[in-house]
């Protein structure tokens, strides 16, 4: 669906995996960040294979390194404390080209870059497979409670209509020599703020009017049924298995 | 024949105390198309909001297709009173075209391929089949009010009730909704201010003022009054005379 309707992370394609339906993309996705994340720290070479089966996947999505390299980028503020922790941690230390670092801060620290960059990697594939409309049919089949849903999917059609009042509303102080250069013009922002609340608040008033007119009582129907045969499950889900087998492995071993 | 829509004795005052209609009784026969005119605050929207039991509690009886408007029958008047609001992006709020237009149908309890044949013909009498997966907001203004008449249309309604259809149109867009209009068969109430459009479309008009319905007759006569229209703050646009322009039916 939805041509020119693509978010900025959505790459188009028809791949293998960009045909399986959303919901078993999501519980996929779901089950291997969960795997990741209770693979023991210790255990690197587990880490490789994952990064590895990620590959894979990409590979055969046809999304080019590149492409999910830069992605990646996103993670960087998030990730930039564990760089800290080696220097900051309590323990036994080591010599590192002239620095102390902490063993445990170490281990930390890679413990956070290394599940961290795993899970935005699968997320990212995700992104980049399926396009939002079909991840809100696919958290619905999953049984996300509907008015979560909702509210996502209003965000996604009236957050353009309230991006362009916004910028209507700066060109409108523009216009009348306002520009904010400093603390001081801190409240005329914060009004605006307001202003612009209120008006998304009657428009989403206006909104449910019009739902109501057309017959909305509580439930919103069901236009798209999403739906995914045994095969499709059970290749979304290859990537989470391989991964348990690889955790498994990782504690035993 | 039962008339598509019929208002008696309609009363209602706001909450607040502030009342806005007083009485108001017109009868609107079905395949007609009728223009409600009438200055900022004389209560349209008011009057809009009673026809499919948004607002309810005041005094009067409102009539659809001879179907009480009340609680019992709301979900069937909501079904055949369409109504399609100022704002397109107040009335699309579905992520596609197409999700929108099925939304009133599916709400029903319409499903598969015959929703899908409903989603179409709807944008086909609008001219907006090949848009029917693009999202609301890539659309221009006028394909947007085109997609708003056709969310409506899917719920084959009895009557078509349009606040202000012509506001924010170039003239294209403006003249493209008009042969869409007229091309319709169904009953048409129109919310204006617009009153070259409504003489070119409605061949009847009511003045609703100050919460009456203060004229009922011929557009062209009603424009042509000076007095009258000078009375309920109406206005024709500079240069416009209703006598040198022929209504088309």
């Amino acid at each position: 669906m939805g041509a020119g309707h693509t978010h900025r992370l959505y790459r188009h394609g028809d791949s293998p995996v960009h045909g399986l339906p959303p919901h078993t993309k999501l519980a996929a996705t779901f089950a291997f960040v969960i795997v990741v994340v209770s693979t023991p720290r210790e255990a690197m070479w587990a880490f490789g294979l994952y990064a590895l089966l990620l590959a894979t996947v990409a590979c055969a999505a046809r999304i080019p390194a590149g492409f999910l390299l830069g992605r990646l980028l996103i993670e960087v503020p998030f990730v930039a404390f564990a760089v800290l922790m080696p220097f900051v941690a309590q323990g036994e230390r080591v010599e590192v080209l002239g620095m102390s670092l902490s063993v445990n801060g170490l281990w930390g620290a890679w413990n956070v870059l290394a599940k961290g960059t795993l899970g935005v990697a699968a997320s990212v594939l995700l992104a980049s497979t399926t396009e939002l409309r079909e991840l809100l049919l696919g958290l619905q089949r999953l049984k996300l409670p509907p008015l979560l849903v909702q509210i996502a999917s209003f965000m996604i059609r009236y957050g353009d209509v309230i991006a362009d009042e916004m910028r209507r509303m700066r060109i409108a102080r523009e216009s009348r020599g306002f520009e904010a250069r400093g603390v001081r013009h801190w409240g005329v922002l914060a009004k605006s703020a307001g202003a612009l609340f209120i008006r998304s608040y009657e428009r989403g008033e206006r909104v449910h009017l019009a739902m109501v007119s057309r017959g909305y009582a509580g439930s919103m129907p069901v236009i798209d049924e999403v739906t995914a045969s045994r095969a499709q499950w059970s290749y979304a889900l290859a990537l989470p298995c391989a991964a348990l087998v690889i955790c498994l492995l990782g504690w035993v071993l | 024949m039962t008339a598509s829509l019929d208002v008696s004795g309609l009363a209602y005052a706001y909450p607040d105390g502030h009342q806005a209609l007083f009485g108001v009784d017109f009868s609107v026969a079905r395949g007609e198309r009728v223009a409600l005119l009438g200055p900022n605050g004389a209560g349209k929207t008011t009057l809009v909001l009673h026809l499919n039991g948004i607002l309810t509690g005041g005094t009067g009886k409102v009539t659809v297709a001879g179907l009480p408007v009340d609680r019992r029958n709301m979900a069937e008047v909501r079904r055949r009173v369409g109504i399609v609001f100022q704002d397109p992006d107040d009335q699309l709020f579905m992520p596609t075209v197409r999700e929108d237009v099925a939304f009133g149908p599916a709400a029903a309890g319409m499903k598969g391929t015959e929703l899908e044949g409903c989603v179409d013909r709807a944008l086909a009498l609008v001219g907006m089949a090949e848009f029917k997966d693009r999202p609301p907001h890539h659309l221009s203004f006028g394909q947007r009010r085109r997609v708003a008449v056709a969310t409506v249309l899917a719920m084959e309604p009895e009557i078509l009730v349009l606040d202000e259809p012509s506001s924010n149109l170039d003239p294209a867009s403006r003249r493209e909704l008009a042969d869409i209009l007229r091309s319709l068969d169904v009953t048409v109430l129109m919310v204006t201010h617009d009153l070259p459009y409504a003489l070119e479309l409605c061949p009847r008009a009511l003045i609703l003022s100050d919460g009456v319905i203060a004229a009922d007759g011929p557009t062209a006569g009603l424009l042509s009054d000076d007095e009258l229209m000078r009375a309920h703050r109406l206005e024709l646009p500079f240069g416009f005379d209703p006598r040198s322009v022929s209504a088309s039916g």
